[in-house]
């Protein structure tokens, strides 16, 4: 604001300056001029001539705007339309701004006039009346001002107007923010519909904190999901303690509770831990410690752990490894991520199925996929089963924690790969898609 | 066999203190780092059970002191840190074996009777017996009575770690971090597919077996009178 006011008056200075500046020089050059040519007169026609010269330049001027005065050696007038030589002290270089009265009106007129002293002693003065100069430079400094007051009248109003309009719109943002703070999380901020930088930031925050909302809400099942997986296996647990203390008689009996008891808590031990993995892995502060993995032997390893298991169960095991491929990981993770799909995969396919352990080379990098025949994962679910106990209502008897799919997915997090599940047609391909590396 | 535990949670100290003394082991325990060190200096012991995280000085510093003053009893650190590389951490200090919070008590006692019997065996012997069962371990072959017993590289891993504790518990996670390098427990007990497979090569048409299951603790081979 004072910058904007500080350089409309600076540059209305300069115009007056330069205006003004250059009106004084008119009349400055003007009297020179004059006295040039009267003293080139003198100097041809000597003192008569100069003084009729002066008579006709006198008789030309009508509107007495001209001052010219011409005395001898005792300045005594010759010609001229001044009744007598002004009193004045001398100065440097003849120039002066002198307040002559006029003749007729009694009318005091300012009057820029120089004198000079011609051969033989005369005296010649010759001037312009400046009143109708000042009076006009007087105009334009008026109106200059007038500009320099709506200027700095407009440019206050404008600025006044736009800074409450801002403070307007960051106080609608303030208010609204404290009271998001203050737990109304739905709250939002109201758009005014007017698209400016306001209305963006306030959609902006209001994206943000649709972002927010929907991460607690994600935060909030998770922990709800916990307490209510694990309350399950406490129930069951607190359940056969107290039943054993009310009907166990023998210690047999008592061991075999207690046996069991065991048996639950050290699966609650299991999910815990499985928690505890997936956090690290999608904490994903070890990335510093990546190793250069050996795939097919990570995959061939896991794959021999397993076969077993398939044989045993009646399934058909086949292992497709392309040789040669590296990702830079942590191995026991991976190796994990990929017991867990190889778990799963075992435990859901049928007897005279059929799980197949693939690792290839595609352009975009390493595939590392495990296939069953099993029932699959209908589609709509494929997302929410990689979510923290999320598990198909028809798998719930089935023994595990629901955690298995969400440390493949924060293992592949982790790793940058890309988690996909897809159908076999019948039964689940599930896909580590690594980046080439 | 004496025992010093090192572990500032009381409770925790006092149960494995029973647990040890009913195996037959003697125990003592100290609380603080410091105190252990002192402890450490003035006697020998056959084994330490050491807290990671301990008041005054931390459980690894203990054993790196203890490593780089020439004392070489072995060492099994507890810790509540169960990431991979908190365990390579553990090892890398000069601890022998790494257990993580919570464990059960059957798992700690086999670690540390692998531990206690480690250096026992003679490392230079080339053949081990359990009862009519031999193993090569130069030509890699496997007969029991006489007749070969045909073994995938992996269950002559396996075997060779249950033989080179027999007579002693082995657990699940023992032979996953040992015989397949898995620091991880599986959900499915995959372990078990591979014991009775071996099982099957080992003891079938015997009258003896040798392979035993230890329930609630893991597996054992040794000779049945």
């Amino acid at each position: 604001m004072c910058v904007f006011g500080a350089s409309a008056a600076l540059l209305l200075w300069f115009i007056y300056a330069s205006t003004s500046g250059f009106m004084d020089q008119q009349t400055d050059e003007t009297i020179n001029a004059e006295i040039r040519g009267l003293s080139e007169q003198y100097a041809q026609q000597g003192l008569n001539g100069l003084v009729h010269v002066i008579q006709a330049r006198v008789a030309a001027d009508k509107s007495g705007s001209s001052v010219y005065l011409l005395t001898n050696w005792k300045f005594a007038p010759l010609a001229g339309n001044l009744p007598q030589w002004p009193s004045f002290s001398e100065t440097q270089d003849g120039w002066l701004t002198l307040n002559l009265e006029e003749p007729e009106s009694g009318r005091m007129r300012e009057t820029r006039v120089r004198y000079f002293l011609l051969p033989g002693n005369y005296h010649l003065l010759v001037g312009r009346d400046v009143t109708e100069r000042n009076k006009i430079q007087g105009m334009i400094m008026d109106s200059l001002g007038w500009a320099l007051f709506i200027t700095a009248a407009l440019g206050g109003a404008g600025g006044l107007l736009m800074s409450r309009r801002m403070l307007g719109g960051l106080d609608v943002i303030n208010k609204a923010s404290r009271e998001i703070m203050n737990g109304d999380l739905n709250r939002r901020i109201p758009l005014r519909g007017s698209g400016d930088e306001y209305d963006r930031l306030a959609a902006n925050l209001n994206a943000m904190l649709d972002q927010i909302v929907l991460l607690m809400n994600g935060v909030r099942q998770v922990s709800d999901n916990i307490a209510h997986d694990l309350r399950g296996p406490l129930n069951r647990i607190r359940g056969a303690l107290e039943l054993s203390l009310r009907t166990a008689k023998t210690p047999e009996e008592f061991r075999e509770i207690l046996e069991n008891a065991t048996v639950e808590i050290d699966k609650l031990l299991a999910t815990f831990n499985a928690l505890l993995t997936i956090a690290q892995a999608e904490a994903g502060s070890r990335r510093e410690d990546f190793r250069d993995v050996d795939l097919a032997l990570l995959a061939q390893e896991a794959a021999e752990l397993y076969e077993p298991l398939a044989e045993e169960k009646g399934i058909a095991f086949t292992v497709d490894l392309a040789p040669e491929l590296y990702v830079p990981g942590n191995g026991h993770l991976v190796a994990q991520a990929l017991a867990n799909l190889l778990d799963n995969a075992i435990k859901y396919t049928p007897s005279g199925g059929r799980v197949t352990v693939t690792l290839k080379k595609e352009p975009s990098g390493p595939v590392l996929s495990v296939s069953d025949t099993g029932p699959g994962i209908p589609e709509a679910f494929r997302e929410k089963a990689l979510e923290r106990f999320q598990r198909l209502e028809a798998s719930r008897n089935t023994p595990g924690s629901g955690l298995g799919l969400s440390l493949v997915a924060a293992v592949a997090k982790l790793h940058h790969a890309a988690i996909e599940l897809a159908d076999n047609e019948p039964g689940l391909r599930a896909s580590l898609r690594f980046k080439a590396a | 066999m004496k025992i010093l535990i090192v572990e500032d949670d009381l409770e925790a100290a006092a149960y494995l203190a029973k647990g040890l003394k009913e195996s037959g082991y003697q125990t003592e325990h100290v609380a603080d780092g410091k105190e252990a060190l002192y402890r450490i200096a003035a006697e020998t012991y056959d084994a330490l059970i050491v807290d990671r995280m301990l008041p005054g000085v931390d459980g690894l510093t203990i054993v790196k002191t203890m490593r780089s003053a020439g004392n070489a009893s072995p060492v099994l650190i507890l810790s509540a840190l169960g990431d991979v590389d908190d365990r390579v951490r553990g090892l890398k200090a000069g601890g022998d074996d790494y257990l993580t919070k919570p464990y059960a008590f059957a798992e700690l006692l086999a670690r540390l009777e692998a531990l206690l019997r480690r250096g026992k065996g003679d490392a230079q012997e080339t053949v081990l017996r359990v009862g009519d069962l031999e193993m090569d371990l130069v030509s890699r072959t496997v007969t029991r009575a006489g007749s070969a017993i045909d073994l995938k590289p992996k269950e002559f891993s396996l075997l060779e770690y249950l033989m080179r504790h027999a007579g002693h518990v082995v657990t699940r996670t023992m032979l996953l971090e040992n015989v397949w390098d898995y620091s991880f427990d599986p959900q499915t007990n995959v372990i078990d597919v591979h014991i009775s497979r071996l099982r099957q090569k080992l003891d079938k048409g015997f009258d003896r077996p040798l392979l035993h299951t230890i329930r609630g603790a893991g597996y054992s081979i040794r000779e049945t009178r």
